[in-house]
């Protein structure tokens, strides 16, 4: 039997859109790729973490037990079926509807399909990680990462920490490991107080989330966590494996300062430049999307093709309030709209008040938390850019410098870069900037690879009675 | 690339040449070809001598251009599944024998000899040892750089110049006008709209074609592999679909898996049932393909022509103006044999092979 709505991804944003769909008598099937709920954001398990947790991020930590409760309820009463491990593909526009193609099992083999009339993409994001000299070297790990591995495994990186980069991940990613009775080395971030300073009013709009810096940045410093503001990371070193890292201060053009470079030692360098949303599903439905940025939608979170909705990062980068904001949005726009009706605005009107102020204060952010503006020059020629195709810096600059590649695709088709495991997923900035275009949302109209067996034929139908 | 061999043949004639695109170089056709050099597909007649022409060339400029453009002579490999099938292809090899192609008939027990991993059961096979690959894009660029063409992209043309008498002397660009007393209408799939610019009608249509790439593997395909009835499908005038296996490896390590064509206008997208069919063909011919996962797959729009065969030549519709189009599925091929006879007639020399079935406004006299 097919189902009225499938939500691709159990973060914030799909969760809300669930519970809010289901509580208005829509048949909800959650396609999700983790083993349990949260996304990324709520990643479980978080025993043990759960206490430090809630004392830190108390809002936060009550929202997860409410979506998590009534998220079981609408589980037990069979109107949400939460697929879990299940690893989206693609999800096709068929003449009577949506289906969505996914795969199960311990190796990603067994193929599930669900038909849907509606489908809300809540595909999250996945973290922006730019080269520098060293930044393939065992120890080098992501922001995200780290922070994963805290969250979900409670295993913490061995030795001294260094967590550099850009963006609202790293005082939380620092904090966290701090707390975890990591020895954080540095917090290097490459915003700095002015960046802050100018955008002061729109920042104080957002008192909570003032709040939260104000009390990471609190915890930090009683956990003797040296902060460097507008620094970054110029080197990784180790023959082997990571053994120290050089960072420098920046001039205000986002150059390094001479004479400022200093060598830090480390045993594990935690790295991040913000996140990028999640489009690739949109894209290969015919979905708008706003270059980097995200899936187009409006209002009610519909993109424009028809029976399709987009919530939280995927629709541009804000966080999980935001994604809240938008899930309930959608849930409540798409029992609206299954029941062949238009909905009145005004019931969510608080929601979405919530939403623009939200949507704002990213915008903010985004202005504030931004690489160095000439972080590529620190790119050697030597250095990796694309790691599963093993392409250095220097092959991209020959692709545009003697061969006359002026975009992205055409740096691909000359370099092979971004056309391997990946599909340009971790390496796109980095080549972009490497190679001096404008980047572009890395598109594949498979979201994960697909065994050709299961290419091959016709998968059956799989929703909610059928399991 | 069709482009990129007329600026270097030329060039090395002694004109000076411009090369205009609107995008990047291989950004059209090129960049989503599987770089196939092919004799195998072809039947006795123009289009093959085109062929034996352009596998000469390349291998000229394979030894000069070394391993940069990923050339391999690897051989193609023509498989029939039924006995029909087999006397129709053993049939086609005897005339393409005739017509100074290489082609071996494979008896069914040697078949593995040649690619040990193809599904059993194969009534037999024709191998042709001079099918090529080329990687198309890498191939383009680099024959743009050997030209030392000055290389104009980004420039879209807006309009072809003419003389009050009517010869063409350049093309107007949004960026401003190239003067020169020949234009080479090399813009693939576009050729049409270019020819309009200047006055004269081509039909060239969009015929569309998905390719799907497996992730990287060790070398386990040795020769392009296709299916006997590939060769129906590329001489078919319908618009439907048609999917017909054809399975190569890569230098790089990615398993390319074709072909589909079907005359859908320029629609950009992705069709799950092209795929499917894509990925049922190559695994009914290669078995182990089957665990192998898809990574990701591209299209692209093939210059198609009501009669299969390229335009090359002048127009004489419009002096000053050559063609240099509409070569299908073939382009990649056909490209160094095709920039090689442009710069005889540009030379004002005699070509080395008759142009008349080539000729750009055949379609008209049809017509009239």
């Amino acid at each position: 039997m097919p189902t009225d709505l499938a939500v691709i991804g159990a973060g914030p944003a799909g969760l809300a859109a669930s519970i809010a769909a289901a509580a208005r008598g829509v048949r909800v099937t959650l396609v999700d790729a983790a083993p349990s709920a949260g996304g990324q954001f709520y990643r479980q398990p978080a025993t043990g973490l759960g206490a430090r947790r809630a004392q830190a991020l108390h809002h936060q930590w009550r929202t997860w037990t409410r979506l998590r409760e009534g998220l079981d309820r609408h589980i037990a009463a069979g109107r949400v079926t939460h697929l879990t491990d299940h690893h989206v593909w693609n999800v096709e526009r068929t003449s009577t509807g949506l289906t969505v193609h996914a795969l199960s099992g311990p190796e990603q083999e067994t193929p599930v399909a669900v038909r849907a009339d509606a489908v809300l993409l809540a595909t999250g994001g996945y973290e922006r990680v730019l080269p520098f000299p060293g930044w393939t070297l065992p120890g080098v790990l992501t922001a995200g990462g780290a922070q994963a591995m805290l969250k979900g495994t409670l295993v913490v990186p061995g030795g001294r920490v260094v967590v550099a980069g850009t963006g609202p991940l790293l005082l939380p990613v620092a904090t966290g490991l701090a707390a975890a009775g990591v020895a954080v080395a540095a917090l290097v971030e490459s915003a700095g107080p002015e960046d802050f300073a100018r955008h002061a009013g729109a920042l104080a709009a957002q008192p909570g989330k003032a709040v939260e810096g104000a009390l990471y940045t609190a915890r930090l410093l009683r956990h003797r966590v040296r902060i460097l503001p507008r620094h970054t990371v110029l080197e990784a070193h180790g023959d082997d494996r990571l053994e120290a890292v050089t960072v420098a201060a920046l001039d205000p053009a986002g150059r390094p300062r001479p004479g400022t470079a200093r060598r830090i030692p480390c045993d594990t360098l935690a790295v991040g430049h913000g996140m990028l949303p999640h489009t690739e599903l949109a894209d290969t439905l015919g979905c708008r999307i706003d270059g980097v940025a995200g899936v187009a939608v409006d209002d009610e979170q519909r993109t424009d093709v028809p029976g399709v909705w987009a919530a939280g990062e995927a629709t541009g980068i804000g966080g999980a309030a935001l994604a809240l904001a938008e899930g309930h949005i959608a849930g409540r726009s798409i029992a609206a709209r299954l029941s062949g009706t238009a909905p009145d605005p005004r019931q969510w009107e608080r929601v979405a008040r919530s939403r623009a102020a939200l949507r704002r204060f990213s915008t903010t952010l985004d202005g504030v938390y931004a690489p160095p503006a000439h972080w590529a020059d620190q790119v050697d020629d030597a250095t990796v850019v694309c790691r599963c195709e093993e392409v250095r810096a220097g092959t991209v600059r020959e692709a545009v410098g003697r061969l006359g590649a002026g975009d992205l695709r055409t740096v691909k088709l000359l370099t092979r870069a971004g056309m391997g495991w990946c599909q340009g997923r971790i390496c796109t900035p980095g080549v972009a900037g490497v190679a001096g275009c404008a980047p572009t949302a890395a598109r594949s109209p498979f979201a994960r690879p697909v065994p050709l067996d299961v290419l091959a034929r016709e998968p059956l139908q799989e929703g909610p009675d059928a399991c | 690339m069709v482009g990129a061999a007329c600026a270097l043949y030329a060039a090395r004639a002694g004109l000076d040449v411009a090369l205009v695109d609107r995008g990047p170089v291989a950004g059209g056709t090129t960049g989503a070809g599987e770089g196939n050099l092919l004799v195998s597909d072809k039947e006795p007649g123009p289009e093959l001598e085109l062929a034996l022409l352009s596998l000469r060339l390349w291998d000229e400029l394979a030894d000069e251009l070394g391993p940069a453009v990923e050339y391999e002579p690897k051989g193609g490999v023509v498989v029939a599944s039924a006995p029909e099938g087999l006397a129709a292809l053993e049939g086609l090899a005897a005339e393409q024998r005739a017509a100074g192609v290489e082609a071996v008939d494979v008896p069914a027990n040697r078949l593995r000899d040649l690619e040990p991993h193809l599904a059993p059961g194969l009534t037999g096979g024709v191998l042709y040892p001079q099918d090529r690959q080329v990687m198309p894009a890498l191939a383009a660029a680099h024959l743009v750089r050997a030209s030392r063409a000055r290389l104009l992209t980004g420039r879209t043309v807006t309009g072809v110049l003419r003389t009050r008498q009517g010869a063409v002397r350049g093309v107007r660009t949004d960026r401003g006008d190239v003067h020169a007393p020949a234009v080479v209408n090399a813009a693939g799939t576009w050729s049409g709209e270019v020819a309009a610019l200047a006055g004269v009608t081509l039909p060239v249509l969009p015929r569309r074609g998905f390719v799907l790439v497996t992730e990287p593997l060790p070398p386990r395909v040795r020769h392009k592999v296709y299916a006997a009835d590939y060769v129906a499908d590329v001489a078919s005038d319908s618009a439907a679909l048609q999917t017909s296996p054809v399975v190569e490896g890569t230098a790089a390590g990615p398993v390319l898996i074709g072909a589909s064509r079907e005359r859908v206008g320029f629609d950009r997208s992705f069709s799950l049932p092209v795929a499917r069919a894509l990925a049922a063909g190559a695994t009914r011919l290669f078995p182990f393909l089957e665990q192998v996962r898809a990574m990701r797959t591209y299209l692209g729009f093939r210059p198609y022509m009501p009669d299969h065969l390229p335009a090359v030549g002048p127009d004489p519709r419009a002096p000053g103006l050559y063609h240099a189009c509409g070569h299908e599925g073939a382009g990649i091929g056909l490209s160094t044999g095709t920039g090689h006879l442009i710069a005889q007639i540009l030379g004002g020399g005699r070509p080395e092979l008759d142009l008349t079935p080539f000729r750009p406004e055949r379609f008209e006299q049809e017509a009239v």
